[in-house]
């Protein structure tokens, strides 16, 4: 089946079973292996991408759902690694070993999205779902309010 | 004098017959359709608080999600960033059209069979909906049905959608009363 899906600004036809996974069409499929494979449960959050601006968990969400929509992946996020959470992540050194750290970055740019100003607890909740085994959490969130302009902790 | 069913299964809506008195076998017949509406497949979604409940011991959901302020999640942890439109046979994540959590003024769990009775029929609790639009809803609605097709080795909720919405109906066609405040099932 021909599924048709803007992957980060740019039309795509994809020749794959609509129950693929979104998370093995953009690894294996587009090359795109910046979004992460954790636990294949939507239980860890290492492959949050965005569907139409929401955030969806890739490896849970078959590929026919993306169908005539947009999907934008940490590659997407900002044209040249410039998004002021991208900017943050670096100041502040957040990832440790990394892997977790794309869908970290994913889930809390759709928070950004919605609310400019969060509060410490919105972007715990709005996190929670985000494990990260090297437990960057402190700096994560330093780095979310340092990029909504906000004090650090 | 009802015949005794298991636990997994519903009496059919004319087994009430044996029972008299309208009022009471209104009475009775929503006490059966509690079963379902307090049943952790359906009330789990249900929830009185800002989080929903997971498997059959009133287990707050995992991860640990909220309501938010239109019932489907918060950004980032949105329900549908999980759940699908179906269940997810082999990462397990349970799937219908439309997951989302129920408002607050329709919290079931911690309730009596007799408050959810009151709340159902309540237009300011119920999202307006009238009695016939209520039996519609269970009886047909697909999220709604999920409670008996759950997937993976989750319990389903007793009986069938069919013979739920059968009793519900038949709740209303006989007046839509409310069993008193210690009644069970």
């Amino acid at each position: 089946m021909s599924i048709r899906v803007r992957i980060n600004g740019v039309e795509k036809e994809l020749d794959v079973d609509p129950e693929m996974p979104l998370l093995w069409a953009l690894r294996d499929v587009l090359g795109l292996t910046g979004t992460k494979y954790g636990c294949g449960q939507a239980l860890c959050g290492a492959c949050t991408v965005h569907l139409d601006g929401q955030t969806v968990r890739a490896c849970v969400t078959p590929i026919r759902r993306a169908d005539g929509h947009s999907v934008t992946t940490i590659e997407g996020l900002s044209p040249d690694g410039n998004h002021p959470l991208q900017r943050a992540w670096v100041d502040l050194g957040v990832p440790q070993c990394g892997f977790c750290q794309a869908g970290q970055l994913m889930c809390a740019a759709a928070l950004l999205e919605k609310k400019p100003k969060p509060t410490d607890a919105e972007i715990d909740h709005s996190l929670a779902g985000n494990l990260c085994r090297c437990g960057t959490y402190t700096r994560i969130r330093a780095a979310v309010k340092k990029a909504a302009g906000m004090s650090g902790e | 004098m009802l015949p005794q069913v298991g636990p997994s299964e519903l009496r059919a809506p004319e087994a009430f017959g044996v029972i008299t008195d309208k009022t009471d076998r209104s009475r009775a017949l929503f006490l059966e359709a509690s079963r379902v509406f307090l049943h952790p497949r359906c009330a789990n979604c249900h929830p009185d608080g800002n989080s929903p409940y997971q498997r059959t011991g009133w287990q707050l959901h995992d991860p640990p999600v909220q309501r938010g302020p239109e019932d489907r999640g918060i950004p980032g942890m949105e329900c549908t960033s999980c759940h699908q439109d179906r269940n997810a046979e082999l990462a397990r994540v349970p799937g219908a059209p439309n997951w989302h959590v129920a408002p607050l003024s329709m919290a079931w769990v911690g309730r009596t069979p007799r408050q959810v009775c009151e709340q159902l029929k309540d237009p300011a609790r119920n999202g307006g909906k009238t009695l016939a639009q209520i039996v519609e809803h269970n009886a047909h609605d697909e999220l709604v049905g999920w409670g008996w097709k759950p997937g993976a080795d989750r319990e389903p909720a007793p009986g069938t959608q069919e013979r739920f919405g059968a009793i519900v109906a038949a709740w209303v066609e006989t007046g839509a009363e409310c069993p008193s405040e210690e009644a069970r099932p």
